[in-house]
């Protein structure tokens, strides 16, 4: 009798952690969406800020994050693939291995902070890119590249090694039963992985602040050399840099709104897709 | 695809060879068979590889190439400030009075944040893993799973944006303060930023407790959670430390929430109530600020360099201890 008193009373403790997890994030989205929804508006999201930030939308943090986030797909992409593909199908048992491993993992636990000092140092400064959309793209991109890396490698893994056998077997050369046997199937997990590590990316600030997004900028960004605003610095620079606080906070809101949205409407793209794949495959 | 299709093209076939094979050719090998090619296809083989093993090495040249630059932009910082400077305990290189770099007091308070978010999200976590594992019904985890990586997925603006509306007049009214800008704050904010990290880790390593463990505590008489508390997790206890161990370096490097929700005073904290200015803040506050190539810009690297070895080091051991579990595992 006292036994199961004890269970059901620390099974319900054990509840109540997840219930309190589930009730945080109902918190934030609920709070986010309630005093968020009113700011959304054609205007707001096609406009650019007016009047100091008090009116207006947010146009040019929309599109500078859309392209920082193009740049880093473009760096972040092929370069974890192939990495991945290095490390699944090429890469021997041995000590090289094991460190590159152990790299990825120790890149993935880098402070965001210290990839925007590295972006400062070798993007803007010594490469001379300024701080501009391609400094910032890059320098996201590097702290994308472990979760690209890791999740690639776990799509390839999923694909059963009977398919490579299977064109080898019929005189195929590694590469080419990569190609033809290993890949198509992998495709598809690549992507679920990587477009939750760009969801993350899109949603990073710290590497960020000092190579290329800027305080304000009425229009878009021209070049991969320009400046561009960018969605989260813009919501920390409506809520910490701003004189007239409360003027701003709708905008604050709406901002976070639409930041959030980006971001869960990304996540929910990726398990889409992973929900189809595992589907097809049955 | 080495059956070489271009050979059974229908204008091969003739009447005279009714074979669908192509005709036998001077070497007495069927088809456009050269052993020149087969040099080629080995070349070009041996080419991909090396391609992919480049792209293999870019991680590794990547953290040696931040490791490197830290360090050597670090370096010229000991030139103008001596190194006993960086062990006192204020950081203020804009006083008009005379500059101070210490580390002391910004180190305590990039601790101070990251202990406490441990303490308020380990036991949560925890909870979180052993129910996800051992107690949810499948139904209960399809549901919580795809929650935890929405959270993790959550924008540290979003939350230290969080934390200034929402977490700040709720701790100035708990403890009737003029504002609740301090360390607390920080602590909640990075306590939940750290959660989905520690959960879905731990929750691997209790669901990899061989069954046969559980089971042998069942057969003895225990009740399902006495096996779970004595059983279950001690076994999983090196995975939920390395658990525990990433959450904290996602904490130790958290920047925009702590840059946002702790009030950013450069004075030596006292309790969790003062306001902090952690090590990733200062960075963020002052690199936009400061002049190129001062002693400043330099010092600023050397903070990055410590930041960069205290997670190296939490990853590794954490790392280390993984790799143990997984050996004992097999």
């Amino acid at each position: 009798m006292k036994k199961d008193t004890v269970e059901t009373l620390g099974f319900n403790l054990f509840r109540l952690g997840s219930v309190l997890v589930v009730l945080i994030l109902g918190f934030i989205l609920f709070d986010i969406f309630y005093k968020g929804i009113g700011a959304i508006s054609w205007e707001f999201l096609t406009a650019e800020p007016r009047m100091g930030m008090t009116e207006g939308g947010i146009f040019p943090a929309i599109v500078g994050t859309v392209y920082v986030t193009v740049i880093t797909v473009l760096f972040a992409v092929p370069l974890g693939m192939f990495a991945a593909i290095y490390l699944n199908e090429y890469a021997p048992h041995g000590p090289l291995t094991r460190v590159i491993r152990l790299s990825i993992r120790n890149l993935s636990g880098v402070p965001s902070i210290v990839y925007g000092l590295f972006g400062v140092a070798i993007f803007v400064r010594t490469l001379h890119l300024g701080a501009s959309v391609l400094s910032a793209g890059l320098t996201l991109g590097l702290l994308t590249l472990p979760w690209t890396i890791t999740a690639s490698e776990e799509a390839l893994k999923t694909v059963p090694k009977s398919y490579r056998d299977g064109a080898l077997a019929l005189g195929a050369t590694k590469w080419q039963a990569i190609r033809t046997n290993v890949l198509p199937y992998a495709v598809p997990g690549m992507l679920t992985g990587t477009i939750l590590g760009l969801a993350r990316a899109a949603g990073e600030t710290a590497p960020i602040l000092f190579t290329g997004a800027a305080f304000f900028l009425p229009f878009l960004p021209d070049s991969p050399f320009s400046q561009f605003m960018a969605l989260p610095y813009h919501l920390y620079v409506l809520v910490t840099q701003h004189h007239d606080v409360g003027k701003v906070m709708p905008l604050a809101y709406g901002t976070a709104l639409v930041l959030i949205a980006l971001v869960v409407g990304l996540n929910l793209v990726a398990v889409i897709i992973r929900y189809h794949f595992r589907k097809k495959r049955g | 695809m080495l059956l070489n299709i271009k050979g059974i093209m229908p204008g091969m076939v003739s009447k005279a060879n009714k074979s669908p094979l192509p005709p036998f050719n001077k070497r007495g090998m069927r088809g456009d068979f050269k052993p020149g090619r087969f040099r080629w296809r080995k070349a070009k083989e041996r080419l991909i590889a090396s391609f992919f093993f480049f792209n293999g090495m870019v991680s590794i040249i990547i953290l040696a190439g931040i490791f490197s630059l830290l360090f050597s932009e670090g370096l010229p910082a000991f030139k103008e400030i001596h190194f006993s400077d960086f062990l006192q305990s204020t950081w203020n290189p804009t006083s008009y009075v005379k500059a101070t770099y210490g580390l002391g007091a910004i180190m305590v308070s990039t601790l101070m944040v990251t202990f406490g978010a441990l303490l308020i999200a380990v036991p949560v976590g925890l909870a979180c893993a052993a129910y996800l594992a051992e107690i949810a019904s499948p139904r209960v985890r399809e549901v919580l799973k795809p929650i935890i990586e929405i959270l993790a997925g959550i924008p540290s603006v979003v939350l230290g944006f969080l934390g200034i509306v929402v977490v700040n007049p709720l701790i100035a009214r708990a403890f009737g303060m003029p504002n609740g800008l301090n360390a607390l704050n920080g602590c909640i904010l990075l306590a939940i930023m750290s959660l989905p990290t520690i959960i879905s880790l731990s929750e691997d390593a209790i669901a990899a407790v061989p069954k046969t463990h559980k089971d042998a505590s069942l057969a003895l008489g225990a009740s399902r959670w006495q096996t779970l508390v004595r059983v279950t997790i001690p076994s999983a206890l090196s995975g939920i430390i390395a658990s525990i161990m990433l959450g904290m370096g996602r904490a130790i490097g958290e920047t925009m929430t702590v840059l946002m929700a702790t009030g950013n005073a450069q004075a030596m904290p006292h309790s969790f109530l003062d306001a902090v200015r952690t090590m990733t803040a200062t960075i963020a506050i002052e690199l936009g600020e400061v002049p190129f190539g001062s002693a400043h810009y330099h010092a600023l690297f050397v903070i990055g360099f410590v930041l960069f070895v205290m997670t190296f080091l939490v990853n590794l051991v954490s790392d280390i201890i993984l790799q143990k579990y997984q050996e004992v595992e097999q």
